[in-house]
């Protein structure tokens, strides 16, 4: 039988969600959740700082089916929690301060959810209104060095060799600034909670990245134990980091249900969701880069400073220089990150975070630099590729970007490029062809999964992981059942359960790599126990052999050198006459990352086409290589490059959340007018994956792919736009008043 | 959402007297139809209606082209219109501007007497938050100094910036078309041109209709212009956006020179933007570039750009020129 893992295995779950019986948090049942289940509402503030001086209720209390509106005044004692890039614990209604608009301010809970909405909307808050600095460029004096940048993993500036010295004496220099603005992650699924008690206890029906963050946030935030705290979330729609924290609605749901005592539901609308849960912040990046005439790079500089909130709410930043670190060979190299205080929500975490700004920047300051050197783009990256990890002074486990590199270009038809922009037409339309290269840290967490065998042959794993819609139910059935040599069919996986045993949250492109070593790990601990039993059983066709002798061949234990020796695995169990075995199994990451630097790699190329009268950009061909490890299953794996790409087009062109200056309040938080791409936006995308054997990374050779396609996907796009009309536009998105230079 | 009230009328004598008369419990009134524009306004609080008076009911329907011209009932969809063959042929602005207009589902549930009607897409107007002359009057207008990219620069006042959002009303206003209506007092004709209002200091009045007054129909008549028309639409996005600028544009040519033109432009104006002086100036010119350039400078005579829409100007020549010759092309 040929192994599961790499095969283009439909999606287990697939035929659940086209028929809507996969079920989301908000669309559990009473007949689930608990009889009596009402609906709650939040109101948010609609000014960016201040106080609450008072607010007038009667009118939502006087309309039918309100049971309880909860404000500063009303919520009980919370225990005091220090806001953390885990734990955003502001706002909780603790107090009447308003640190930015859209913070939540009440909670109105009613029978319905349309009395819930009408209730919401009588609600009249009267504030104190203070002076708000709502936009990066009027808070760049307050700019401030991180105190807790990359969850600590390393300071917030780097430098190697001598930065000044080399770029100060360079023959080719390139000092340019670079700007990305504010995105929303937009996940298809709302944000919802449903919390139901039952004593003590409470089950929280959760959209969210991480059931065990989840557990451990709320009985943090309400001050019980995490055991008294379940949560549930077998599908979700979307998160691309925005459900990666449990964020404040989800306490106040439970706080709200134990108020009524009553199951409550709570979800947010799109509008809410941009002041909510997080976003992309704002960046600057000024990116120096100096190389001698040969075009070998002698000095990197990028120095990003990154837009944040009030620092009360936490700390949040995003990390555009990390990359800059290890891309390019480079004696010479100096990073460093500022973050910009402002009245605005906590940022947080969005596909691929930094990467996909930080990236951005330099790969567009090296189409700069290729560009003064009068070579070609992809030529430079190659007189430039680092062998090894400059930054950290390690080999890498494996690297082939120097394949996707040749294979990209090859699909693409790169060596017909032209050097000259402004020379590819057709009809009235510019041409252009950009490239960028992709990079994305290798990340991983401890896991921990239970295997169940079943004397019908079936069997189950349990992990307390999640699907948010990448395939993690299907990639970890098809490592079950090539270790049980089962048909996938044969095979169950249930996930977002946090009684389930633990894994970590699904952020960082770690879920597999987490994961997959532990589910192979449960189930391997449960081929043993086969093993062992068949061979303690006296009736046995393997009496007198050992474990060695024993393989697994379609369900079946087989003596390796006698293949038509064999015994079914639900037979195993049924003459040991027991009905399930089970095995408990982790993996976590050893000491290796001491010893390599762990990145997946990847090639961008793309041709568009500019109107050059009016301004459009638009998307015609698309060529993504990558090289990240193992990939366990095709199909899902070529549907995360495929949407990484989309997710990376509406950065270069679309995607930007305009916030008013003088209120700071969102003007576009609707999805007609926060543009993403639609079907007519993208082409058809041809993918190549690089395979690559790399034991040192985890058992299973996994490096993880959810946000790697993304990065470099909005430099490359800017590069083609140069390539197209010789302008360089330095700041997302590229709209056609900026490639036509009419930007006032 | 605000709750209210549904009255489905049968006929158009009662739609109007529900219209016109509302009781004493439900003062505010207002008519749905496809409801695509108003139930998101309803869901944002921006409209509050105590009662609705769904017209889906009513006769209004139906697309007709005859010898004189194309008649097109309020409540025909706008894919019904976008698709009509005869439409394609005789009056090609007017289905490319629907066929250009939103997405499949919502061209299947929108009226075109709807289409019309619907407000401004305007963040600040769509936002009870902030404050907004057209929602709550004399309350100011943020927009001036604020995110206005996408609003208006001709037309404007001090009290409001707000884009009219519609293709189909601009390719109407090239077209000469007219609004069928009927109130209390009776059946009227306005042009299309007369129906929408410029904002001035009394940005919440939108429209000449009366209240009690529906729309029954619009119509267009038949013409050698119409039959070379041309919608062109520029969008940051390739589909499923309104319009950053957009032209229709409708030419009689004769011995490469141009006899009679038909000029609107959309993403430009507080109402769908006729522009008579471009007009004037095609007329006897060249059917060229040099032409169209020529007519096209004056394309924005008059324009207030704001703060962060100035490139319109110089968008809104170029989309003109691009669509004359486009329209040229084709004759």
């Amino acid at each position: 039988m040929l192994p599961r893992i790499g095969q283009p295995l439909d999606r287990v779950d697939g035929r659940l969600k086209v028929t809507g019986g996969a079920r989301y948090a908000a669309e559990f049942p009473p007949s689930t959740v608990g009889a009596g289940l009402v609906h709650a509402v939040l109101v948010q503030s609609t000014i960016a700082r201040g106080t609450i001086t008072g607010f007038d209720l009667g009118a939502a209390k006087a309309l039918p089916g309100v049971l309880a509106i909860l404000t500063p005044d009303s919520t009980m004692p919370l225990p005091d929690v220090k806001p953390s890039s885990a734990v955003a614990s502001i706002p909780m209604l603790r107090d009447r301060k308003v640190r930015y608009q859209g913070q939540h301010i009440a909670v109105v809970v009613a029978d319905t959810l349309e009395r819930a909405q009408d209730a919401a909307s009588r609600v009249v808050v009267h504030y104190a209104t203070e002076p708000a600095v709502t936009t990066m460029e009027d808070g760049l004096k307050g700019a401030y060095k991180p105190h807790s940048f990359a969850n600590g993993r390393q300071p917030p500036d780097t430098s190697r060799g001598d930065f000044d010295g080399a770029f100060t004496g360079a023959a080719i220099k390139i000092d340019e600034t670079y700007v990305t603005p504010i995105e929303h992650h937009n996940a298809m699924e709302p944000h919802a909670t449903i919390a139901a008690w039952n004593g003590d206890r409470v089950t929280v029906y959760n959209a969210t990245q991480s059931v065990s963050g989840t557990q451990q946030t709320v009985a943090t935030c309400l001050g019980i134990a995490p055991r008294q705290v379940q949560v549930v979330a077998d599908f979700i729609g979307g998160g691309f980091g925005s459900k990666g924290v449990t964020w404040p609605h989800v306490v106040l749901a439970a706080i709200a249900a134990r108020e009524v005592g009553r199951p409550v539901k709570l979800v947010l609308t799109r509008a809410q969701m941009y002041s909510s849960n997080g976003y992309r912040p704002k960046t600057i990046q000024h990116v120096r880069l100096g190389a001698d005439a040969t075009g070998q790079l002698v000095a990197i500089g990028h120095d990003g400073l990154a837009q944040m909130s009030d620092p009360e709410l936490g700390e949040f930043t995003e990390t555009v220089g990390i990359a800059s670190q290890m891309l390019y060979a480079c004696p010479n190299v100096s990073v460093t990150h500022r973050v910009v205080p402002i009245a605005a929500p906590l940022p947080t975490f969005m596909r691929a975070p930094g990467e996909a700004s930080g990236v951005y920047a330099l790969e567009s300051a090296m189409d700069e630099l290729a560009v003064a050197l009068k070579i070609d783009p992809l030529d430079l990256r190659l007189r430039n590729y680092a062998e090894t990890d400059g930054h950290e002074g390690k080999p890498f486990s494996s690297k082939s970007l120097r394949d996707c590199y040749t294979k990209g270009a090859a699909l693409f038809g790169w060596d017909k490029r032209p050097l000259t922009p402004g020379t590819l037409r057709s009809g009235d339309k510019l041409l252009g062809w950009g490239m960028a290269t992709a990079t994305y840290p290798m990340n991983r967490g401890q896991a921990e999964a239970t295997v169940h065998v079943f004397a019908n042959g079936s069997a189950v794993l349990r992990i307390g992981s999640q699907d948010i819609g990448t395939g993690t139910y299907t990639v970890l059935t098809q490592v079950v059942a090539d270790a049980l040599s089962l048909p996938p069919a044969a095979v169950r996986t249930e996930l977002g359960d946090s009684r389930f045993p633990k894994a970590p949250g699904s952020g960082g492109s770690q879920t597999v790599a987490s994961c997959a070593p532990a589910a192979q790990a449960a189930a391997q601990a449960c081929r043993q126990k086969l093993i062992d039993m068949t061979l303690a059983d006296g009736q046995s066709p393997f009496q007198g052999r050992g474990a060695e002798a024993i393989d697994f061949i379609d369900g079946n234990l087989v003596l390796k050198d006698q293949p038509t020796t064999r015994i079914a695995i639900g037979d195993v169990l049924k003459r040991a006459g027991t009905e399930r075995i089970e095995a408990t199994a982790g993996s976590r990451p050893g000491d290796e990352k001491q010893h390599y630097s762990m990145h997946s790699f990847g090639a961008q190329f793309v041709e568009v086409s500019v109107d050059p009268e009016l301004g459009e950009v638009r998307v015609l061909r698309y060529v993504g290589a990558f090289a990240a490890g193992r990939i366990l299953n095709a199909k899902t794996g070529r549907s995360q490059l495929i949407g990484g790409i989309t997710y990376g087009i509406g950065m270069a062109l679309l995607e930007e959340t305009l916030v008013d200056r003088k209120t700071g309040r969102v003007t576009n938080p609707t999805l007609a007018e926060y543009l993403m791409p639609v079907h007519a936006d993208i082409p058809d995308i041809q993918t190549i994956f690089i395979e690559e054997d790399d034991a040192l990374v985890n058992a299973l050779g996994v490096k993880g792919i959810g946000e790697l396609p993304m990065v470099g996907v909005a430099a490359a796009i800017a590069n083609a736009v140069y390539h197209a009309t010789g302008r360089r536009v330095r700041d997302l998105p590229l709209r056609p008043e900026k490639v036509l230079g009419l930007t006032i | 959402m605000h709750s209210f009230s549904l009255a489905q009328p049968q006929t158009i004598t009662e739609a109007i007297a529900a219209t016109a008369q509302p009781d004493a419990k439900t003062p505010d009134a207002k008519i749905i139809a496809g409801g695509t524009d108003l139930m998101q306004l309803m869901k944002d609080n921006v409209e509050r209606p105590d009662r609705l008076i769904d017209i889906a009911g009513l006769p209004l329907g139906g697309v007709e082209v005859t010898a004189q011209g194309l008649r097109m009932g309020a409540l025909a969809h706008m894919a019904e219109v976008a698709d009509h063959p005869d439409v394609r042929r005789d009056y090609p602005a007017i289905a490319q501007a629907l066929a250009a207009s939103a997405s499949g589902q919502v061209r299947n549930m929108a009226t075109i007497g709807g289409n019309i009607l619907q407000r401004t897409r305007c963040g600040y107007f769509r936002d009870t938050a902030f404050a907004c002359n057209k929602r709550v009057r004399g309350s100011g207008c943020p927009a001036q100094d604020g995110e206005n990219r996408f609003l208006a620069i001709l037309g404007t006042s001090d009290h409001c910036v707000a884009t009219h959002a519609s293709d189909f009303a601009v390719a109407l206003a090239a077209l000469d078309a007219e609004v069928e209506l009927q109130g209390p007092a009776g059946p009227r004709r306005v042009a299309l041109t007369e129906f929408h209002r410029v904002p001035g200091d009394t940005p919440e009045v939108e429209t000449i209709m009366l209240p009690g007054e529906l729309i029954t129909a619009i119509t267009v008549p038949a013409s050698r212009l119409a039959r070379n028309s041309h919608y062109l639409k520029v969008r940051d996005r390739a589909s499923f956006e309104w319009a950053l600028i957009s032209a229709a544009v409708a030419l009689d040519i004769g011995g490469g020179r141009i006899r009679a033109a038909r000029v609107a432009m959309g993403g430009v104006g507080t109402k769908p933007w006729r522009l008579p002086q471009v007009e004037a100036a095609l007329i006897g010119a060249a059917a060229d570039e040099t032409g169209f350039r020529a007519a096209a400078a004056h394309a924005a005579d008059g324009a207030r750009p704001l703060n962060q829409n100035g490139f319109k100007l110089t968008l809104m020549r170029n989309t003109l020129v691009r669509a004359l010759q486009a329209t040229a092309a084709t004759i």
